[in-house]
């Protein structure tokens, strides 16, 4: 890395619209300098890659990760994007980054040298310190694995095309795919394994499998007369870890049909969708962590002298239009934007470390004044996600400049009521229902493996658990019951409970 | 460290396996566009691209997903104008949206159709899907009936006919250069030199000496041009070719119609569909296709497609006479040899009586043995198509054209009533087991 000399500071890094490998080297060369020693941000090294828009289209339609299987669906967005491309409906992202190791990020080769440069700030520093740091990716993601994980996932999953034909495969991943959402362990840490040793546990593991009978064929029903063993239920049950929250991982264990490449494919899709199951808890963290990077870095590059005029008025322009946050009754509302409530939140959260007033002195002794801005920034980073951080940090000044109200639909009644807005009454209220909604346990209905009748008629019991009342999806629940009892090979029963409170 | 890695010249259409698998997927729903396109569009923009819009039933991704119809909602919305705590808004009459707040607006909801775009290939390749052309192998693309030699550069080996002149010649001009050889001018000089001094009656020592060096130099250069050839073998090039199969890739399509008074409107734009199909698949697998129009009455005629179609001429009707005139064109210009020949022929089924056998007698003794293929369509009323449903029984040309059909595997005859009923005609011509009692 080049070391700017003092004479070349004065000079702005750029001056061109459009960009060259030269130019990019020496605004990343200044942007990382900035995000090394101004922000001391810890990140993975970064790989910048540079992408046509049609490889972009790819990226989408596959959830943006480089290497993903084959799969009819991932054709189905494609076409649903492209369409929307090509009529000019939908702009493109200016990049993709993926949470890996060296963190990749994917730039358009449309953008302009300035888009470049915020792009390269917002992804290859700020998300990627996040990624690196906030502990639900620690725990749960495995950044350095993840790419050899998608290569060995694409590979098995292309030589059981060759083996088992297309049509079985894609069945099971079809209905894989209904469950990927309960595919992930919520509370229960997954152990950490080296690529090499979870490349060894697998082959063990489908060997084992192909040789020994499968674990239901010993529960064969028991003689009539004798009655199932009450406590013999019950063991089995706690054997089988009841009640399971991940769907996926009961089935790849304990479905009586699977074949062990079968088992393997769920295990495939369950892996995939842990691994972004962080990046749904943190939306609004991530977004505004890259957000307060990018708009910091540029800034003082600016003032640095080292971004011109024009390519600063281009940058404004396009992170103003990524932060807008529309009223709820304007059109192109659709829900609060993870840009704009995140990067608000940030500054908020540096106002307050600065320049307290005495309302934060009330609501945050233990940040207001703390001169160390970057500290307690990066403290929130790395400990919250989404819902806690909201209920954290949130401010008053945030939620009024924001007008936040907060509104309850009760589905019998004939009017929405406004339980809440920004006033001294309601800040607490509007705080918590914000949280709420950015709760991810509690947008997807919570279904669980409650029982699967081994010595019976091996029906297999879900519970869901209706909370506020809020029931399930009737058609999506049937077709996806379907793709249940697809796995399971016997009856499935799914039955809806009121949650206790 | 960083990497900056350019992945714009990558293979592109990373996910065209994805999308493969998805048209796979829908491909019933595909199928019946192209089928509606086919019976709804003009003839000249069949292969144009297609909207096609697929029900998500089949390529819907259902997941469990919290309901709509029961229970209590809290959100936070932004830009409260006017709200305070308790007010109460009544709902909007029906469903979602209006101005409290767009409840609806949850992902994948309200997705009752998913539209796409079929390329003008694709939707071609789905519209002849299944399509065989009888007898393909045989005598067509598969077949290697002749060769044709093409340049492949030069060669050191060859016949003195193939010799490469300029060729040889640079490569000797070259050769002369590296390896210096003096040329004749040079020694000419020396000569004259030579010459000059030896006429000189009193030479000096100087002048000796002179001609003494000349001598030498003289024999040198003589020496060096006997051993350095002006053209040596090692310069000789040869043009080299290689015979390239050339595969007989040419179609004629000839379309035969009756244009008496008896074809209407109706009758010659159901023709003309059949036509255009027939031509737009040979176009499709053929280099080159020609297409020859003969109409008739009484008489027949070889014609351009805009008379073929839009001019009237009135007369009786004599089929016959175009099939001569079909059998004078191929003698002319069409030799079977190098011409794949397809004829298709349309006609209300209407002939002078006993002139079918004379058509079914040139089918059967010549023409069927120079065709591919001959199709023949009988354009019938609607009303006509209820009562006429067995092929068994017709007019006096169906008729005779079944003796034909019976003897002759790549002879078809097929009714048609209205434009819908074309494409699955068509399809049945061409099918690729032909299955169909008619023509066993």
């Amino acid at each position: 890395m080049v070391r700017k000399t003092k004479a070349s500071r004065k000079k702005p890094i750029f001056e061109q619209v459009d960009w060259d490998f030269d130019t990019l080297h020496r605004a990343f060369d200044a942007i990382e300098e900035i995000a090394r020693d101004d922000l001391e941000l810890d990140y993975y090294p970064n790989q910048i890659e540079i992408i046509s828009s049609e490889q972009m289209l790819d990226a989408y339609s596959s959830i943006g990760m480089p290497l993903m299987y084959h799969h009819w669906s991932f054709g189905k967005h494609f076409l649903g994007h492209e369409r929307l491309y090509r009529k000019g409906a939908r702009g493109l992202a200016y990049e993709i980054v993926i949470n890996s190791n060296p963190c990749i990020s994917y730039c358009l080769e449309e953008n302009t040298m300035p888009l470049q440069a915020l792009v390269m700030a917002h992804a290859a520093f700020g998300h990627n310190h996040f990624f690196k740091n906030n502990h639900l990716f620690q725990q749960w993601t495995d950044a350095d694995g993840i790419l050899d994980y998608l290569d060995y996932a694409r590979k098995f999953i292309a030589r059981c095309e060759e083996r088992h034909g297309v049509g079985e495969v894609e069945a099971v991943l079809d209905a894989a795919h209904a469950l990927m959402n309960y595919g992930v362990f919520r509370h229960r840490r997954p152990r950490q394994m080296s690529v090499k040793e979870a490349d060894a546990q697998r082959r063990e593991r489908l060997e084992a499998l192909e040789q020994s009978a499968y674990y239901l064929a010993n529960t064969m029903p028991t003689p009539a007369g004798a009655s199932p063993d009450e406590t013999e239920l019950a063991l089995r049950k706690q054997e089988m870890q009841l009640p399971e929250e991940n769907l996926l991982y009961f089935l790849e264990k304990y479905s009586p049909i699977l074949k062990p490449w079968q088992r393997e494919t769920l295990a495939i899709v369950r892996t995939i969708s842990q691994y972004f199951y962080p990046q749904k808890q943190t939306k609004v963290m991530n977004e505004g962590c890259a957000c307060f990077v990018h708009y910091h870095i540029v800034n003082k590059l600016y003032e640095d002298g080292k971004m011109t005029d024009g390519a600063m008025l281009e940058i404004l322009h396009s992170h103003t239009n990524v932060v807008a946050q529309p009223d709820f009754d304007d059109p192109r509302y659709s829900g609060i934007n993870p840009y704009a409530l995140g990067f608000a939140m940030m500054e908020d959260i540096k106002r307050i470390c600065i320049d307290p007033d005495e309302e934060d002195r009330e609501w945050f002794p233990y940040i207001a004044g703390k001169e160390d801005w970057r500290g307690v920034l990066k403290d929130a980073w790395a400990n919250f996600r989404d819902e806690s951080f909201i209920q954290q940090y949130l401010s008053p000044k945030v939620m009024r400049r924001f007008h936040m109200f907060a509104l309850a639909d009760e589905v019998k009644e004939r009017h929405h009521t406004v339980t809440g807005i920004h006033d001294e009454l309601g800040y607490r209220h509007v705080r918590d229902v914000l949280a709420r909604n950015h709760d991810h346990a509690t947008l997807e209905p919570d279904i669980q493996v409650v029982d699967a009748d081994l010595l019976g008629d091996r029906c297999l019991h879900l519970k869901a658990v209706r909370c506020n009342g809020i029931g399930l999806d009737k058609s999506s629940r049937e077709a996806t019951l379907a793709h249940v009892e697809k796995l399971w090979g016997y009856k499935v029963d799914l039955q809806e409970v009121d949650a206790l409170n | 460290m960083t990497y900056f890695v350019d992945r714009r010249l990558n293979p592109k259409d990373k996910s065209l396996s994805n999308r493969r698998r998805f048209l796979k997927r829908v491909r019933s729903q595909i199928k019946k566009a192209v089928e509606e396109a086919v019976r709804d569009r003009g003839i000249a923009d069949v292969d144009r691209s297609k909207k096609v819009s697929v029900p998500t039933e089949g390529v819907s991704e259902p997941s469990f997903r919290n309901g709509r119809e029961t229970g209590r909602q809290e959100r936070v919305y932004t830009g409260n104008k006017s709200f305070q705590t308790g007010d109460r808004i009544s709902k909007p009459p029906s469903g979602s949206g209006g101005g409290a707040g767009k409840e609806g607006a949850n992902e994948g909801e309200g997705e009752d159709e998913f539209y796409f775009a079929l390329s003008r290939e694709e939707l071609l390749d789905y519209f002849f899907d299944d399509l065989e052309l009888p007898d393909l192998v045989k005598e067509t693309l598969a077949e290697i009936s002749k060769t044709k030699p093409s340049r492949a550069g030069y060669s050191v080996l060859g016949a003195p006919a193939n010799l490469s002149v300029s060729r040889t010649m640079r490569n000797a001009y070259g050769r002369r250069i590296g390896l210096k050889r003096p040329k004749k001018a040079e020694q000419e000089q020396l000569e004259a030199e030579i010459e000059e001094l030896e006429a000189l009656e009193t030479s000096g020592k100087k002048e000796k000496d002179r001609l003494l060096f000349l001598r030498e130099e003289h024999q040198k250069v003589v020496r060096r041009r006997r051993s350095i050839a002006y053209i040596d073998p090692m310069d000789v090039r040869y043009n080299y070719f290689v015979q390239e199969p050339e595969p007989n890739a040419n179609a004629v399509m000839f379309c035969l119609m009756d244009v008496s008074a008896s074809m209407g409107e109706r009758e010659k734009d159901l023709a003309k569909r059949f036509f255009m199909l027939l031509h737009l698949f040979l176009k499709r697998r053929y280099d080159r296709t020609d297409i020859v129009f003969i109409r008739h009455t009484h008489d027949a005629s070889e014609v351009d497609e805009e008379t073929f179609f839009y001019s009237r001429q009135t007369g009786g009707t004599v089929v016959s006479t175009a099939l001569v005139k079909m059998k004078e064109i191929i003698a002319e210009r069409y030799s079977p040899a190098d011409w794949n020949i397809y004829a298709a022929q349309a006609s209300d089924g209407e002939n002078w009586s006993g002139d079918s056998d004379t058509c079914a007698t040139l089918l059967s003794e010549d023409l069927m043995r120079m065709c591919q293929y001959f199709a023949y369509v009988e354009i019938i009323g609607e009303d006509e198509a209820l009562i006429m449903n067995s092929e068994a029984s017709g007019m006096e040309l169906w008729e005779a054209y079944r003796g034909v059909s019976e003897q002759w595997p790549n002879f078809a005859q097929k009714r048609v009533s209205k434009p819908g009923d074309i494409y699955p005609v068509f399809r049945e011509l061409f099918a690729r087991d032909k299955v169909g009692t008619s023509h066993g």
